[in-house]
């Protein structure tokens, strides 16, 4: 039986089915001119590509100014995803509203472009015990910390979305460390084995902290690591966001069909170290950030837009003054001086606090008073 | 109206018993994990469920702790209510990053808008001669987890109320079942409802000391009050039914009238329950005390070969041997070994 991909390829079924192209799928060439061959994927609409355009260039000031915060104190740690715009803003802009998104410590960006406030995405990263926003409200599970372990929440999800027959999809993002991580193949399986609507987004951006990615697998493209699971795979240029996008959407289309899970891997660069705290030139020559500046997702996409007329220079001065706006918020949010009560520390670790906790609540709060009157 | 006759069922049927009627009084409910389907659990806990109520609500698994757990997580986050079962205590290791760092810890992260409430089934403990990796008592691991509630039954009746109460807990709860009483049998008419979480209960009333046990230790506790009876020993045994939380008063009320107390737990005796137990009770009835607070555990090994876990459990007359170094006289405790060299 032959049956026709996404990508308009026929297949037999067989496991070359879920083989992703054997190159990363582009539409821009660096320059940001129309690339050939034209990849087999529908590509996005301009409106699409205009609103990705302005989500870059506003997640591209955000990061600069968490960064900027982190630097001044007001963070305690910040990894930066400058860089990576065109993956953080494809992965919101490839979800419907009711779809979820699993994020990593890394995908502040992917957030603000969710919608969700500056000061509320950055919770965690100030230094405080939550997460900020609420996850029902956004359908986006806190930013997770510990890698790869949000892919199975995400699996987890999908399939319950499938059994209530919502239509809707869970994506998780995973950086190319995490691919290394034993909860990534069981997210993996799972979703594969009970045909979840889950996406798997691998953002490659060369390293896990200091360690390259010859380190981490010897697969030919992390894309590679689904077919054993039976999971339809692709690889895509992570900074050409026509093709982000078209792959993502092809993705997310996928898994709403009732086809299962869908693993992407994009091909991008961490700019930056891995956080405020990482020196990244112990580990890597100076020469390949630059080089892959030349690659950079927001330049790509405005020189395609702008020759095919559809991004004015009102457009550019918009998104720049959106940008400045938000970075605006963001510093006068941040610049305030936070103000957490040592007692709620004890609010949510159970519904309903054990005795045991209300005798520490009690406990704090008896030297929370005994130092007020000291002072 | 009267309810249903009492009639002998065993600890399993009635944890059985206890899902089947969860899954019927809840559409969210699901049961799922390796072997639980058609097989119905290694141990025959899930028989049937998947026949009764379709294999939609009683479903096997791939053979991944961390990915039942994990998917459980994303389960919850989605409105269902996972009942998920770890095979035994020790495969249950390596769901342990997704126990310690999401389903504990969800409902901090999120201040309350998102609930886990997720029930995390695990068959524990030895006396069973088993081999390696299936006699493990890891209850100490989830206690010290917080975010967590753990509980553990040992009489029928407590096996079924407590899961029910389990599952319909807006938190996560990890179940440990004490294999050596999945047969053990007692005359119930379900569905049982005994007293709530946090709540210990006094499995034998005495005057003399105290022995505080849970679990698989309890029959054995009671067992040693027998026989300490004979030797004119009046105890007390407090089943706590549940380590988290924890019952303060229930324990502290039985140890001030008896003004000794005993801990008995098959878990390797340091930084284990056992020793929090101990030291709850010295901390809050120190002035009650006529003795040093005992502890009759497992010893600090690697759970024993079957041929020789008898030497390791805590046994009758271990706890008899307890109870007689409970000071009567002045004299100090001669067991322990002078490792300061002071001596």
């Amino acid at each position: 039986m032959t049956d026709v991909r996404l990508d308009g390829r026929a297949s037999d079924g067989g496991p070359g089915a879920l083989l992703p192209s054997a190159r990363p799928v582009r539409f821009l060439t660096d320059a940001g001119a129309a690339a050939r061959p034209r990849p087999r994927y529908p590509a996005p609409g301009p409106d699409l590509l205009r609103r990705a355009y302005r989500a870059m260039v506003v997640g591209r000031r955000f990061d600069a100014q968490a960064t900027a915060l982190t630097k001044q104190g007001r963070l305690a740690v910040y990894p930066s995803s400058h860089g990576q715009e065109a993956c953080q803003v494809g992965a919101v802009l490839a979800l419907d509203d009711g779809d979820w998104l699993f994020p990593t410590y890394r995908e502040s960006v992917a957030l603000v472009t969710r919608g969700i406030d500056p000061a509320e995405a950055l919770s965690l990263l100030r230094g405080d015990a939550h997460c900020g926003y609420d996850p029902h409200r956004y359908r986006v599970a806190p930013q997770c910390t510990p890698l790869a372990t949000q892919t199975v929440h995400a699996a987890g999800l999908a399939y319950a979305e499938q059994r209530k027959g919502t239509g809707r999809v869970a994506l998780a993002c995973v950086g190319d460390g995490g691919t290394s991580e034993g909860d990534f193949h069981e997210a993996l399986n799972f979703a594969a084995v009970f045909k979840a609507p889950a996406v798997f987004f691998v953002q490659n951006n060369e390293y896990a902290i200091s360690v390259p990615l010859e380190r981490q697998t010897a697969a030919p493209s992390l894309a590679y690591k689904g077919v054993g699971y039976g999971i339809r795979s692709e690889r895509v240029d992570g900074n050409d966001p026509v093709a982000v996008l078209a792959v993502l959407a092809a993705a997310v289309e996928h898994a709403r069909s009732g086809n299962g899970p869908f693993l992407v891997e994009a091909h991008t660069y961490r700019l930056e170290s891995h956080t405020n705290a990482d020196d990244a030139t112990r580990y890597r020559a100076d020469s390949e950030p630059e080089e892959w500046r030349r690659r950079d997702p927001i330049a790509r996409l405005e020189a395609y837009l702008r020759r095919r007329g559809h991004l004015t220079d009102e457009d550019v001065a918009a998104a720049a003054a959106e940008a400045e706006d938000l970075a605006a918020r963001t510093r006068a949010a941040l610049n305030a001086d936070p103000h957490p009560a040592p007692l709620d520390l004890f609010e949510h670790v159970y519904g309903t606090p054990t005795p045991q906790l209300d005798e520490q609540r009690a406990f704090l709060r008896d030297e929370l008073e005994a130092e007020e009157v000291q002072s | 109206m009267t309810g249903p006759e009492p009639v002998s069922v065993t600890m399993a049927q009635a944890i059985n018993a206890a899902l089947g009627d969860a899954i019927s009084a809840d559409e969210r409910v699901l049961v799922f994990g390796e072997d639980v389907g058609a097989l119905g659990g290694v141990f025959r806990v899930t028989d049937g469920l998947a026949a009764k109520f379709g294999d939609d609500r009683c479903f096997d698994t791939p053979l991944a702790e961390a990915g039942i757990t994990g998917f459980a997580v994303g389960m919850a986050m989605g409105g269902f209510r996972p009942v998920i079962e770890m095979q035994f205590d020790a495969f249950a290791y390596p769901a342990f990053e997704q126990i310690a760092s999401h389903v504990a810890k969800m409902r901090n992260r999120t201040r309350g808008r998102v609930e886990l409430p997720i029930v995390i089934r695990i068959p524990y403990g030895g006396g069973i001669g088993s081999v390696e990796h299936h006699c493990d008592s890891s209850e100490g691991y989830y206690a010290h987890t917080p975010g967590l509630k753990v509980v553990t039954p040992a009489t029928v009746d407590d096996a079924y109320s407590l899961l029910r109460e389990a599952i319909d807990d807006p938190d996560p709860v990890i179940f440990m079942e004490p294999k050596k009483l999945y047969w053990s049998k007692k005359d119930v008419a379900l569905p049982a409802r005994t007293a709530p979480f946090g709540r210990s209960e006094v499995r034998r009333p005495g005057a003399d000391a105290t022995l505080v046990a849970y679990g698989p230790s309890v029959p054995v506790a009671l067992e040693a009050a027998e026989a300490a009876a004979a030797e004119g020993w009046d105890l007390e045994v407090v089943d706590l039914r549940t380590v988290v939380p924890f019952d303060d008063g229930g324990v502290a009320a039985s140890v001030r009238k008896t003004g000794r107390c005993v801990v008995i737990s098959e878990a390797a005796g340091f930084a284990g329950v056992g020793a929090e137990v101990a030291a709850r009770v010295q901390e809050r009835c120190f002035h009650s005390l006529a003795a040093p607070v005992l502890r009759v555990t497992g010893f600090d090994i690697p759970y024993p070969p079957p041929m020789l876990e008898r030497h390791h459990l805590p046994g009758v007359d271990r706890i008899l041997d307890a109870l007689d170094r409970l000071q009567r006289d002045d004299e100090p405790d001669t067991r322990y070994l002078d490792l300061d060299g002071a001596a």
